[in-house]
Parts: C-alpha cells; sequence; structure tokens
C-alpha cells in the first residue's frame, strides 16, 4: 500500500510558485533520496511532509488519510543543526521522547517505568555507537555524534517515516560515510520508510532505493518566480549509469545559474 | 612596534592595571581630604580613614543607643528581604509570561502591547500611586521593584523564547510532545539560566528604586539610612553605606553567576566558557 502520495500538489507563496504538478507515490519501506538546486523546492516539499506547510492546491495522504497539518509522532525528523536538546544529557535525550508518551502531565517517568524506557534508550545508543556517552551534553559530542543521537532520539519513538534534511552536510566525508552505514542499517533493520533530502549528487545516487530530482523545468528570463520546480526524475537506484548521472549533474547545476541570470537581467 | 589593537597584557599585568584606577581613586581620596582638614579640621566633606573607621564601628558594631540595634545590619537586612522579594517576584512573573508570550503566539498576539506599555511607564512615576495604594509599608516598596523590573524581564525572556531554534520545537513535536510538554521540558530548561542573565542584568535598576523608595519613606533601610545621615552632612557614614552597597550588589552578582555555572553546567559549555 502507498504511505505517502501526493496528488497533483501545488505549493505557492503570492505569485511565486515553488511547486507544481507534484505526483507521487512512495511505498512502504522505500528510502527516497531528494536532491536538487538550491530553490528547487527540496526543503518546501520536506516542510509539507513534516506537516509545517500544507500545499496550496492538491493533497497529501498518509496511508490513505490526509497528512496532519502538523509535526507529529508518526514522523521523525533529523535537521542538519539544533536536531538535539542542548539542555539534556545524551541519555535524557533519548529518554525524553518515551517520557513525554507515557507522562503526558510531568513529561517525566519514575521508578519502574522509567527504568523500562532507560533501558529502550540505552538499547537505541547502543545501535548507533553512542554506549558510552550517556551522561555527556551535545555541546561535548562532534558533529556526527550529534547526529548519531538525533537519529537515536528520532527513532526510538518508531516512527513510520523518518525525513532526514541534510543530516550529513555539515560532516567531514570520512564521517559522512560511517553514517551513511550507518542509516541504512537502521533502515533495514526497522524497516522504515525515509526521505533523505540532500545537496550531494552522488549521496542520492547510491544511497536508497529510489532518486528523486528536484528542478525546474521552464524558467521565465523575466519571471523567475513564475513557474515551479516539479520532479524531473524519478529513478530506482542500482539501475543507473554514469552517463545519467553526469545528464541529471548538468541539469541540476544549469537551473541556478538561469535563475541568477534571469535575477541578474530583472535587477 | 606591534598595532595597539595587538597588544595584550599578561594574567598579572592585566590585574595590576586594573587595580590602578582604585589607587589612583584611593590617592586623590586621601590628598584631597588632607587638604581640607588642614584648612578647616572640621570640615565634613571629605572626613579622613580614622573618623570614617570611627563611623563603621558606631554603625556596625556598636547597639544603636535609641533602639539597641546594630543599625548596619537591620538596615541591611530590611534592604535585602526587600530587593530580594522584589526581585524574585519579577523573576517568578518574568518567567511565567516570558514562556507564554515567546511559546504561545496567540497570548504573545493578546498581551504583548499591554506589557510593551506598561514597561514603557517610568516606574518612580508611580510611586505615589503606590504609596497611596499600598500604604507607605513593605508592599508598596516591593511593588515598585516588581514594576521597575519584571516587564524588562518578561520582554528578554520572550524575546529568548522566540530566539531558540525552530527546530527543537519541530523536534519536540516530532516526540509527540503537546504545547504544555514542550513548554515543561524544553522551553522552561532553556530559559532558566537565561532567566539568572536577566535577574543580573536587571539587578541595578533593582537597587536604585529600593534606595528611591527607601529614602522617601521607610523607617529602615540603607536607603533610609543615607538620606537620613544626609541632613546632618555626616559623610563619614553615607560613604561606608554606598561602598557596602556596592559590595553587596557585587556579591549578589558572583553569587547568581555561581550558581549559574554550577546549575546549568550545560548552557555555560554551549556559551564555550568551559566548565
Amino acid at each position: 500500500m502507498a504511505r505517502i502520495a501526493f496528488n497533483n500538489v501545488w505549493k505557492e507563496y503570492g505569485d511565486q510558485v515553488v511547486l507544481e504538478r507534484l505526483n507521487l507515490t512512495v511505498g512502504d519501506g522505500e528510502f527516497c533520496t531528494v536532491v536538487g538546486a538550491s530553490g528547487c523546492g527540496k526543503t518546501t516539499f520536506l516542510r509539507m511532509l513534516l506537516g509545517q506547510e500544507s500545499p496550496t492546491r492538491g493533497r497529501i495522504l498518509l496511508d490513505g488519510e490526509p497528512l496532519p497539518a502538523e509535526p507529529g509522532r508518526d514522523r521523525g525528523i533529523v535537521f542538519q543543526r539544533y536536531s538535539v536538546f542542548p539542555h539534556l544529557t545524551v541519555l535524557n535525550n533519548v529518554l525524553l521522547g518515551l517520557e513525554l508518551k507515557d507522562a503526558p502531565l510531568t513529561a517525566r517517568l519514575f521508578g519502574r517505568a522509567r527504568r523500562q524506557a532507560r533501558d529502550k534508550a540505552i538499547q537505541m545508543l547502543d545501535a548507533v555507537g553512542l554506549g558510552q556517552a550517556l551522561d555527556k551534553y551535545p555541546s561535548a559530542l562532534s558533529g556526527g555524534m550529534q547526529q548519531r543521537l538525533a537519529l537515536a532520539q528520532s527513532l526510538v519513538m518508531e516512527p513510520r517515516i523518518l525525513l532526514l534534511d541534510e543530516p550529513f552536510g555539515a560532516l567531514d566525508p570520512g564521517i559522512r560515510s560511517d553514517m551513511h552505514r550507518l542509516v541504512l542499517d537502521l533502515w533495514r533493520k526497522l524497516g522504515l520508510t525515509v526521505f533523505m533530502i540532500t545537496h550531494d549528487l552522488e549521496e542520492g545516487f547510491y544511497l536508497g532505493t529510489r532518486l528523486l530530482v528536484f528542478d525546474k523545468l521552464r524558467v521565465d528570463p523575466q519571471a523567475p518566480g513564475a513557474y515551479g520546480a516539479s520532479i524531473t526524475y524519478d529513478l530506482p537506484v542500482g539501475a543507473t549509469e554514469r552517463r545519467l548521472y553526469e545528464d541529471i549533474r548538468d541539469d541540476v547545476r544549469a537551473t541556478p545559474r538561469a535563475l541568477a541570470a534571469a535575477v541578474d537581467a530583472a535587477g | 612596534m606591534k598595532r595597539l589593537i595587538n597588544l595584550r597584557p599578561s594574567r598579572s599585568t592585566g590585574i595590576l592595571l586594573g587595580l590602578l584606577p582604585f589607587v589612583v581613586l584611593l590617592v586623590v581620596y586621601l590628598a584631597g581630604s588632607q587638604a581640607r582638614l588642614a584648612d578647616n579640621p572640621n570640615d565634613k566633606l571629605l572626613p579622613a580613614f580614622s573618623s570614617l573607621g570611627d563611623a563603621v564601628e558606631r554603625m556596625a558594631l556598636e547597639p544603636s543607643k535609641r533602639s539597641g540595634d546594630i543599625l548596619l545590619w537591620t538596615d541591611t537586612a530590611a534592604s535585602l528581604q526587600r530587593l530580594g522579594l522584589g526581585v524574585g517576584i519579577s523573576a517568578l512573573i518574568g518567567l511565567v509570561f516570558g514562556v507564554a508570550l515567546g511559546t504561545v503566539p496567540y497570548l504573545r498576539a493578546g498581551l504583548s502591547p499591554l506589557v510593551s506599555s506598561l514597561s514603557l511607564i517610568p516606574p518612580l512615576a508611580l510611586l505615589p500611586i503606590l504609596f497611596i495604594v499600598f500604604g507607605l509599608g513593605e508592599l508598596s516598596k516591593v511593588v515598585l521593584i516588581v514594576f521597575g523590573v519584571a516587564p524588562f524581564i518578561i520582554r528578554d525572556l520572550q524575546q529568548r523564547a522566540q530566539e531558540l531554534p525552530a527546530e527543537l520545537l519541530v523536534k519536540a513535536q516530532t516526540l509527540g510532545a503537546s504545547t504544555w510538554q514542550i513548554i515543561l521540558r524544553v522551553v522552561v530548561p532553556q530559559l532558566l539560566p537565561r532567566l539568572l542573565d536577566a535577574v543580573r542584568l536587571s539587578l541595578g535598576a533593582a537597587w536604585l528604586f529600593l534606595i528611591a523608595a527607601e529614602a522617601i519613606a521607610a523607617t529602615d533601610g540603607l536607603g533610609y539610612r543615607i538620606f537620613l545621615v544626609r541632613r546632618y552632612l555626616a559623610m563619614d557614614v553615607v560613604l561606608p553605606y554606598v561602598v557596602w552597597i556596592t559590595l553587596l550588589a557585587y556579591l549578589t552578582d558572583l553569587l547568581l553567576r555561581i550558581a549559574s555555572r554550577r546549575a546549568f553546567r550545560w548552557y555555560h559549555q554551549l556559551n564555550g566558557e568551559g566548565n
């Protein structure tokens, strides 16, 4: 069954069209990487999935139901920055979600319930390799470790969908490939549906099962905002050739140049 | 030769440089005092250190002839109680309203203009009203401090709450947090160290309002005493009192700073202040 469906979704701000004619069906357990130039609606797409933004036209369905219009427990997120709570230790960051769920009023667990939640949190932290850092504050962790923590914090809630917003963009290349392995591993083990936004086309090409390229099909030099972006390539990962990768790369690179030229011409 | 902006004093030089102005001030005072006293042994404006010492002994060690109290301590206790109550209540009001306004857009829309207007009223202009409404007792002095300080703290904390990265609030929601839970577990804990910062910043104003209120209507307190002895040109009492008030202000600030470091290690780590 389709987990997420976009039915002819448009997103406009005034006369700025950001996304147009977006049609997409994503099934259970797919791992979609979303690539595209800046300003091509990747972030808007993610914000709509989160529920932070609603489409101006069209509908988004989650398991056949309209997507809730605010963020919720069924959709976990890891941002590039500010994904973990600086005032909580590593353990408490992961414990937080469990406490929120079981203690609506105090948002804290005590006694046996706390011990159970603690065990679960530690298990999750072990899975991401943070079992040795339970009592540290996030500011004492490296960037990669903070993102591991952010993953553990989201995944302990067993979300059905995991959204990743350029989660490894700020990391060193070596650390980044470790993180790729970790994410793929968790995705397989937990059977998640993943959307990962990335700047790095190559990352999109070998990570996951499906590549979505966001791009503008038309750019009007007189009015750069008149046409929105849409999905220009929707490819299964692994079955693509080098040649296609280069084509897409050239396409994606051409759009910001055309937009910049339009802005320069208008200015 | 390096540029001036690139020259840095060593630690010990820095401390010496910092002490230098104090020494200069002391020397200037001593010289002025001696010159005036040589001219007129009854001069009261710049008393000699010996008479300052006598005054301190009289105020801080000997019971007053009239009441049997040791005046410096009863004054200090009275003033600190008013200051503590005023600032404490302000901090509480500031936290509650700052968090509410900073987190809930509907409350912000409804109350922000009111808070902004209230914060524009010069608090001392309200003092007569406070005396009329609350009488000349403790309450009006405490209320004056609250009026002077709370709006600042509310606005500061509201600002800080709005500056929390939106990502954190979204993240909390994806963990299933309700508005109340977000306030309880995300917003308030992150604002508490910032509340201490705001309190430290507002202490100067709080002292100002305290001394003003005591000067106008009180029967004890540090501000009351210096305005009382002013009538007799008793600089030998006023000067030590001013130094004492300064010291108290410094110590409260220091205490709050230490408390913040102890209680909110994460905050000071985050701001790169080490452990």
